[in-house]
């Protein structure tokens, strides 16, 4: 090949290199365009306070966004701790580099990837036919309370949906947290639960905070883990048992689209509860990344 | 054994009971011999200086009088390190006591990022001080220790990584004196500083030996000439010559020594 053909060449590939990140750019405008524009229209105060009416062609969606967040609520207590502790152990108590540790990563790592449809069968068959069943079976004499779909086990089950996520952040910012500190906790006779208490966990609560954060945005937008598990198609009042089934943003998304009696009537309606949802997660995200771009500058300031 | 104190080196001129008596310690990291034999003496209130080469096992016999080598894996030790006539690596040892009575201050200031009291107030914070009043006299009277109280005084809710290195180095002294120990490690504290704030921290060095027993690391020979009272030189993992700093200095027994202060190695 000659010069000319080979600056051709790279040329076109330029040409197109750009045009694959335009054509991204523009679809993300596009949609985004589409739901801000269209879903403003609809959107007031009353919306997002009042309860969906006539099939959900008129009101709002109020239980929705109640049992997002209640949802969402269960979840975080369930999954902060657990996690937290999890990266805990990994970190700072189990031997390093142990076959062990090495599996318990391995096996976090493949919860990440396992799909959530997947989480959402093993949410209905274990946490509700197993360990609900199993609940009424010796508190309830068998009567139907815990063995059922309801807020209790959605959340479980995203809780373990959101685990890597909580985990690898918290395992990340523990491990920036300098030795020579630690040292000098031990130094000065702490054991190694004061160590962890008073100097590890300090240093460490931007980045539990960001994991956290993104393990709820990341709840709030799965629907197939709470599909079987407790999320309701339409319910007349709000749930405020465990034992409960809840309405949520993301499924109402997925109703109104489909189950609608009136399509035309629902398409506003629909426009606005996309956008409602959208802000929620951007704003979650959002709020993550700033509170990690802090912990890096503190840290770079700290070195 | 009566002959514990004898040295290979000349014997300091005082016979005072040592505070801490090394002997025949033996260190492995793994399968590398990284002490042999070392036997050594440190007195009571006075300032020792661990010189050698890198790697000679300075700050490894250092760590072994608060046994932070114990944090590292694959560390084997045989050997007795007694401090006041108490063998520390004996299976009953308090750890944490043992921490607390012997401190250390490392080579890079490394304060905790909270603010300078919180800092000094660390470590009696651990060791289960709560009452707020006990707390302050005891920042106050570590801070003034090092001098860094009047300094400091109108600032200690400041960051204390926002003071100069040597601000933090004196206040991770202070954080230190704050659990009250008698033995102070200090390994390589000035190498992170300029000429004016080691000499200052040469200084304070000084003053607190009138206090505490300290133990000090240093590649400055002027250094350990200048503030130790005995001076120790160490050589691949073995003590070569210990004795009393002016002894070492102007009349070395051993060749070795002898080129290394005059910086033909190292
Ligand atoms: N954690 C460790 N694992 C394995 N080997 C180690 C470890 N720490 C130190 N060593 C080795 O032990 C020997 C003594 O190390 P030590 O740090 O005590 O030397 P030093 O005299 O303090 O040196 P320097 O003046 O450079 O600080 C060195 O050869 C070093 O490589
Ligand atoms: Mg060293």
């Amino acid at each position: 090949m000659n010069r000319r053909w080979i600056d051709l060449f790279s040329r076109l590939f330029t040409l197109l290199t750009a045009l694959a990140c335009f054509s991204l750019v523009a679809g993300v405008a596009l949609i985004l365009g589409d739901v801000v524009l269209n879903g403003l229209k609809h959107l007031s105060w009353e919306f997002v306070s009042t309860a969906p009416k006539t099939g959900m062609t008129e009101g709002g969606i109020f239980p929705a966004l109640f049992g997002t967040v209640f949802l969402v609520l269960l979840m975080t207590v369930a999954v902060v701790p657990l996690g937290v502790s999890t990266a805990i152990y990994l970190q700072e108590y189990a031997p390093a580099g142990s076959r062990w540790v090495k599996l318990i990563r391995m096996a976090i790592q493949n919860l990440a990837g396992v799909p959530a449809i997947v989480f959402g069968l093993f949410g209905l068959g274990f946490f509700v036919d197993f360990v609900g069943k199993g609940i009424d079976r010796f508190f309830f004499d068998g009567a139907l309370t815990f063995g059922q779909p309801a807020i209790l086990w959605a959340s479980l089950t995203l809780a373990l949906l959101t685990l890597p996520t909580v985990v690898v952040a918290t395992e990340e910012t523990l491990r920036v947290v300098p030795r020579s500190h630690r040292e000098v906790a031990y130094s000065l006779g702490a054991t190694r639960w004061q160590m962890v208490r008073r100097v590890v966990l300090p240093q460490a609560v931007n980045g539990i905070l960001t994991g956290t954060i993104l393990a709820v945005s990341r709840g709030a937008g799965e629907v197939a883990p709470i599909l079987f598990t407790g999320a309701a198609y339409y319910l007349p009042y709000l749930p405020t048992h465990l034992n409960q089934q809840f309405m949520v943003l993301n499924y109402h998304v997925y109703v109104m689209a489909t189950q609608s009696p009136d399509v035309d009537a629902t398409l506003p309606l629909l426009y606005s509860t996309v956008l409602v949802l959208l802000m929620l997660t951007f704003a979650l995200n959002f709020a993550a990344i700033i509170i990690r771009s802090r912990l890096r500058r503190r840290l770079k300031a700290g070195r | 054994m009566a002959a514990t104190s004898v040295h290979q080196g000349n014997p300091p001129a005082a016979l005072e009971t040592p505070k801490i008596a090394v002997q025949d310690l033996n260190l492995w990291y793994g399968s590398f011999h990284a002490l042999k034999n070392v036997r050594v003496d440190v007195l009571p209130r006075k300032i020792t200086a661990f010189i050698g080469p890198s790697g000679c096992g300075k700050s490894t016999v250092l760590r072994t009088f608060n046994r932070m080598n114990d944090l590292i894996k694959g560390v084997r030790v045989t050997g007795k390190v007694l401090i006041d006539d108490h063998n520390i690596y004996e299976e009953d040892t308090d750890l944490i006591r043992l921490r607390k009575r012997v401190g250390m201050v490392f080579q890079r200031p490394n304060p905790f990022p909270i603010s300078v009291f919180e800092n000094v107030a660390y470590g009696p914070r651990i060791h289960g001080e709560t009452r707020r009043r006990r707390l302050e006299e005891l920042v106050e009277k570590s801070l003034r220790a090092t001098a860094l109280w009047d300094d400091l005084k109108d600032r200690l809710s400041t960051p204390a990584l926002g003071l100069s290195p040597e601000q933090q180095q004196r206040l991770c002294l202070s954080r230190l004196l704050a659990v009250e120990p008698d033995v102070l490690l200090m390994d390589e504290p000035c190498s992170a500083l300029d000429p004016i704030a080691t000499a200052r921290i040469e200084e304070l060095a000084v003053e607190l030996s009138k206090d505490f027993t300290i133990v000090i690391v240093t590649h400055n020979m002027q250094q350990a000439a200048r503030i130790s009272h005995v001076t120790a030189f160490f050589l691949l993992g073995e003590l070569l010559e210990c004795g009393e700093t002016s002894q070492i200095f102007t009349n070395p027994k051993n060749e070795k020594t002898e080129q290394y202060i005059t910086g033909r190695f190292g």
